[in-house]
């Protein structure tokens, strides 16, 4: 079942957003079935059931870990005296990616399902979808839906007559990277700064208010609710072992047909630039970054051999990440690319942990100054040990996902640092 | 003084979160402030403070942690570009310069001496399928932004100014 198109291939938009669509399009049927309200089907599925199915289908996270999303709502002690929380991550900040904020806007009931779903199954009242403020239309759109839900009796107390109790709400972020990590996230939603929690207790014992909580992306969510309507087999039909089902890749950088493109985990780097329209302009594809910016760059005679999968390209060094491709043609200055992540990472840290505070800073002036003609012969080895200083000394991943292109560049685009040093220019004259 | 248009709105905010919990909401409150005033200074910080039962302090710690909120005036119509890599990939360091130049500001952006314009770089706004993208007055998305788009977007915002 697609995310983001119909059965007959329709790609869904704005005017398919609406519940009456959801609905006519099987929308709903999978909490109705876990409620025992379907017609034909009226014994209702236990909690423990539904974690059940959401293992069989061994579907792992989309927000970027690939962590399996069952086995985490397993996490949720049974016998907890107090609330217990669902949050969905709309905070969409990887760059490259865009893939949650068309199912937001799109197929947005798909969300709510899941998130009334994974509620169910962990025994949650009260479930929060934390969106990038960034799109704040989609926020206030998002609110609409929860809006034709509630009417429909979707939310709330005693719901469809099941006894079943759930509100959703949506909360949104102001412009922080940092908040898609989930205890920063969590901290956000709690109304302080995004600044992440020390790892263990995880989320799932000392969560939202300190009470047990699941907190699960977009997409992960939204295909939980095909899970439950159609069944964990049909979900592992797409992929392969241990990736199962279809994944959204976000397409963005140097192609004809930048956009979201949702096609089973596993298929071939090169179908999916096919798809994408090849690279722009007839150019030679360079490089891409297959998982977002946080994970390494892989030269393209690599990458057209790779299947986009998490273990392909894990085994490749780097990330599936959240699906986010950016793809680089023959003209794009690595160093250049460097230096705009690099800063990124800089000005997005939120400041906790000295490694990473200190360090994406130095990162970034050292990448700038090679790009700026000034770099020195040592400034590639000085590069490398800023990073080992960092990885693996902070609270969060943001420390390593700032070293990690860092590391990528220069294992494989080594040469290109070296000519800016020696030539103060680029190799390749843009 | 909040109005009470905003005191509503924060009301509504509030009631999302468990009892005990408003401060929950302050993310929320800072932005329907600035969506009124265009930003939020001091006083708006402890009026925020005030209705959410919490410290001034922890309503600073928040509005001077996420970029989105703007602790000082700026100009009426806001503009912050994405120049992050997808978005550069896709001509917006190049829009970004064209933006600047056709305000008469220096490449670096910042606002206009008629505090009309301000413009300013951003991170991934989550919309790379479609660079460039700019954010307008932090709520409004516009998206591929060439030329042609940016010459479009100054002149509606104009045409809709002199109408007022």
């Amino acid at each position: 079942m697609k995310l983001l198109s119909s059965s007959d291939g329709k790609v869904f938009g704005t005017e398919d957003a609406n519940i009456e669509s959801y609905i006519k399009r099987g929308g709903y049927e999978g909490l109705k079935k876990v409620l025992g309200k379907l017609v034909g089907n009226d014994k209702a599925l236990t909690p423990d059931e539904v974690i059940a199915e959401v293992k069989t289908a061994a579907i792992r996270g989309r927000g970027g870990a690939g962590f399996p999303a069952g086995m985490k709502w397993g996490f949720i002690p049974k016998n907890h005296a107090g609330e217990r929380y669902v949050v969905c991550n709309s905070d969409e900040g990887e760059p490259g990616t865009f893939k949650d904020r068309d199912i937001l806007m799109f197929n947005p009931h798909a969300v709510i399902e899941g998130m009334l779903i994974c509620a169910y199954a962990v025994g949650a009242k009260r479930a929060y979808n934390y969106i990038h403020g960034e799109i704040f239309e989609v926020y206030k759109s998002f609110e609409v839906a929860l809006d034709e839900a509630r009417q429909a009796g979707f939310l709330g107390k005693n719901i469809l007559g099941s006894g079943f109790e759930c509100e959703v709400f949506a909360a949104h972020g102001y412009g922080a990277y940092i908040c898609g990590e989930e205890s920063a996230l969590l901290e956000s939603l709690e109304g302080k700064k995004g600044q992440p929690r020390n790892k263990p207790p995880f989320p799932a014992i000392v969560g939202l208010y300190n009470e047990p909580t699941v907190i699960n992306n977009t997409e992960t969510l939204a295909q939980v609710s095909t899970i439950l309507r159609n069944g964990a087999d049909k979900f592992k039909q797409y992929g392969k072992e241990n990736n199962y089902g279809l994944k959204i890749f976000s397409v963005s950088g140097c192609v004809e047909k930048p956009g979201n493109y949702e096609i089973p985990l596993g298929t071939p780097f090169a179908e999916l630039l096919q798809m994408a329209g090849g690279v722009r302009g007839g150019k030679k594809l360079k490089a891409v970054i297959p998982g977002g910016s946080s994970s390494p760059v892989i030269p393209a005679s690599q990458i057209m051999e790779l299947t986009m999968d998490y273990d392909a390209i894990a085994k490749a060094g780097s990330m599936l990440g959240s699906g986010a491709v950016i793809v680089m043609d023959e003209n794009v200055c690595m160093v250049k690319a460097l230096q705009r992540l690099s800063y990124f990472y800089s000005h997005e840290s939120c400041g906790q942990c000295t490694p990473c505070r200190e360090g994406t800073g130095w990162l970034y002036n050292v990448v700038s100054r090679i790009e700026n003609g000034k770099g020195i012969p040592a400034d590639i080895d000085e590069l490398i040990n800023i990073t080992k200083r960092i990885q693996g000394r902070t609270i969060c991943a943001l420390g390593d996902a700032a070293s990690m292109p860092v590391t990528g560049m220069i294992k494989h685009f080594r040469e290109e640092f070296e000519y800016h040093i020696e030539h103060k220019k680029c190799l390749v004259g843009n | 003084m909040l109005s009470e248009k905003i005191q509503l709105a924060i009301n509504k905010e509030v009631a999302k979160y468990p009892i005990g919990k408003q401060q929950s909401a302050v993310i929320a409150a800072l932005a329907l402030v600035q969506a009124e005033s265009g930003y939020v200074d001091k006083s708006a910080m402890a009026d925020i403070a005030k209705v959410l039962a919490i410290s001034t302090m922890e309503v600073y710690e928040v509005a001077s942690f996420y970029n989105m909120f703007d602790t000082k005036p700026r100009g009426k119509y806001k503009i912050t570009m994405c120049t992050n890599l997808p978005c550069a990939l896709s001509g917006a360091n190049e829009a970004f310069a064209y933006l600047c130049e056709k305000l008469g500001l220096d490449n670096k952006g910042g606002t206009t001496k008629d505090n009309l314009w301000t413009i300013a770089q951003g991170e991934c706004f989550g919309a790379c399928g479609s660079a460039p993208v700019v954010l307008v007055n932090n709520n409004e998305m516009k998206i591929k932004m060439n030329k042609m788009a940016i010459n479009e977007l100054i002149n509606t915002i104009n045409a809709n100014r002199g109408a007022q």
